[in-house]
């Protein structure tokens, strides 16, 4: 092969297909010419897959009339941005106080990644760092929680909540969001903690550090991008999650985004051009997040890729 | 809540109850198998050194950011018959009429599965992509001189050291899809006429829209005895391994 010749990507692949004719036919160059191109052909599935219901959004937000999903039509005649206005105006029935139920939603979010971040990272220190009896027993029981999955539990929660004085709270949501990612964030934080080596706890204990320094000075800096990885799975379980939001939220004032984009599906008539702009705006700020934290949350999942 | 035997007789002379139960067993059984193997070939798919395979793993993982009512509401468009986009797509690409997605429980069912993929197949690709990149480069080097590679590669190599990973995963999500309720209410609705619903859709059926909270509590009772024992061996399998998720 001289120099000129293209190695990588489509253009390889097709250089590959035209000259095998000409070449001499050999087994293994016939193989790789296959491999490239079931690659591209799987990139480019994966590529319509991924992209396909964010495109139906967007063409739906972008018609005019609300009703693309009634024309059967791949592409809006006169996209507009207005669907975008009143979403951001809450100049609509079911979109009045947007911003106060954005604020909801983001209140809950936060809170929920907070404190699951400080449950985690302690439950995760104690069990990993000091040396308890049967401490793996403990560490592995929050799992247990898993047995009884979380949309099953919203009829007891939702009388608990109540006998707590807590319905109609945001924290009521918070508390239910919290029960159901600390049990992962524990167990993520628990396998990362196993490559922070011991050894430097002990040097740090000789130098006069008490469990609570070696836990902020130490653990914390250390754990970073396991930290980082499961503060955005918290901060997206809170922002996927509807159910409770819907259950234990009653009044208009506390309702989330969530809850407001279903209940669209309440009227006949509603206008889905606004749902689905809201929709996008509400995609926004996790998909900001995810990609801000990317990076340190590949590291935090990538465990050999610390591993010295 | 649910401590009386009689109202299990009830719940399971209810007819619904039973077809729910089977499409619970469907949904959970096809929707994590599929999405964990799935998710395992395709975590070696985007190891490929490609240039353009980082940026596609970029909008791969978009799904998963994508907070899960606004997706699946856009799959219920999507779907939502001949003006659907998907319907749409087959009759301006293709010149077929696409089915009606929504009037056949098996297609709906089908539909739910799907959008649940969509949804979670990139947070466990990525778990697995993180369990591959921790296999020692070493292993593959000595496997390749012992002629270990490409499919056999995965199957002697790759896909023995992964399996307490994989082993784990596959449970956590199994718990967790049970538990799915947002696929379906926006998905299929439970259409046609609640037939394409989950447990988890149904109990809360029973409960909120039927004022039958005691049925509905029992409806998600009965799904214990098959998922507590889950929860003790994922408890056993995470003592068990050196494991990295």
């Amino acid at each position: 092969m001289s120099l000129a010749t293209p190695r990588y990507g489509l253009p390889a692949a097709a250089w590959r297909l035209s000259s095998w004719r000409l070449s001499s036919w050999r087994p293994h160059r016939r193989r790789r010419v296959l491999a490239d191109v079931a690659a591209w052909t799987l990139g480019l599935l994966l590529l319509v897959w991924a992209l396909l219901p964010t495109y139906n959004m967007l063409l739906i937000a972008l018609d005019e009339e609300g009703d693309t999903e009634y024309a059967g039509i791949v592409w809006p005649a006169e996209p507009t941005l207005d669907a975008f206005r009143v979403v951001l105006s809450g100049d609509y029935w079911y979109l009045q106080h947007f911003w106060l139920k954005f604020a909801n939603s983001l209140f809950i979010a936060l809170a929920t990644m907070l404190i699951t971040l400080v449950i985690g990272s302690l439950a995760a220190f104690a069990l990993g760092r000091m040396t308890l009896a049967r401490g793996w027993l403990l560490g592995n029981f929050p799992v247990l929680t898993y047995a009884v999955p979380a949309s099953l539990l919203v009829i007891p929660f939702y009388r608990i909540m109540r006998v707590y004085g807590l319905s109609d709270s945001l924290w009521a949501v918070i508390a239910a969001d919290v029960t159901f990612t600390t049990p992962y964030a524990i167990l993520i934080l628990q396998q990362y903690a196993k490559l922070i080596p011991k050894e430097l706890d002990e040097a740090a204990q000789i130098d006069g550090a008490g469990p609570w320094q070696i836990y902020r000075h130490l653990y914390l800096p250390l754990a970073a991008p396991a930290l980082a990885a499961v503060s955005t799975f918290a901060l997206l379980f809170a922002w996927n999650e509807y159910i409770y939001q819907y259950i234990l939220l009653t009044s208009e004032h506390k309702m989330t985004v969530a809850v407001a984009i279903a209940q669209f599906f309440d009227a006949d008539e509603a206008p889905w051009n606004y749902m689905m702009a809201t929709a996008i705006v509400y995609a926004l700020p996790p998909v900001a997040i995810f990609f801000a934290l990317r990076r340190w949350m590949l590291a935090g999942l990538t465990l050999g890729g610390v591993r010295k | 809540m649910a401590r009386d035997p009689a109202l299990y007789g009830e719940l399971f002379a209810e007819p619904r109850y039973v077809t729910t139960a089977i499409n619970t067993l469907l949904y959970v059984g096809f929707g994590v198998n599929v999405m964990m193997f799935g998710a395992l070939l395709l975590s070696g798919f985007f190891l490929r050194p490609q240039w353009w395979v980082r940026p596609l793993l970029a909008i791969f993982l978009l799904c998963w950011a994508m907070p899960a009512v606004p997706a699946f509401a856009s799959f219920h468009w999507m779907l939502i018959g001949e003006q659907g986009l998907v319907d749409a797509l087959l009759r301006e690409l293709f010149g077929v009429d696409g089915p009606l997605w929504f009037n056949d429980p098996w297609l709906a069912l089908g539909s739910n599965i799907i959008a649940h993929i969509w949804k979670w197949l990139p947070f466990w690709t990525l778990v697995f992509i993180a369990g591959r990149l921790a296999i020692p480069q070493e292993i593959y080097e000595a496997a390749a001189i012992d002629g270990a590679v490409g499919v056999r590669r995965f199957l002697h190599v790759v896909f023995p050291l992964l399996a307490n990973i994989y082993v784990v995963c596959t449970l956590l999500a199994t718990l967790w899809t049970v538990g799915d309720y947002t696929t379906v209410f926006l998905v299929s609705m439970g259409a046609p006429a609640r037939s394409s619903d989950v447990l988890a859709t149904l109990g809360m059926h029973y409960a909120f829209d039927a004022a039958q909270p005691e049925l509905g509590v029992a409806a998600v009772m009965s799904t214990l005895p098959v998922l507590v024992p889950l929860a003790l061996i994922l408890m056993r399998r995470l003592h068990a391994g050196e494991l990295q998720l």
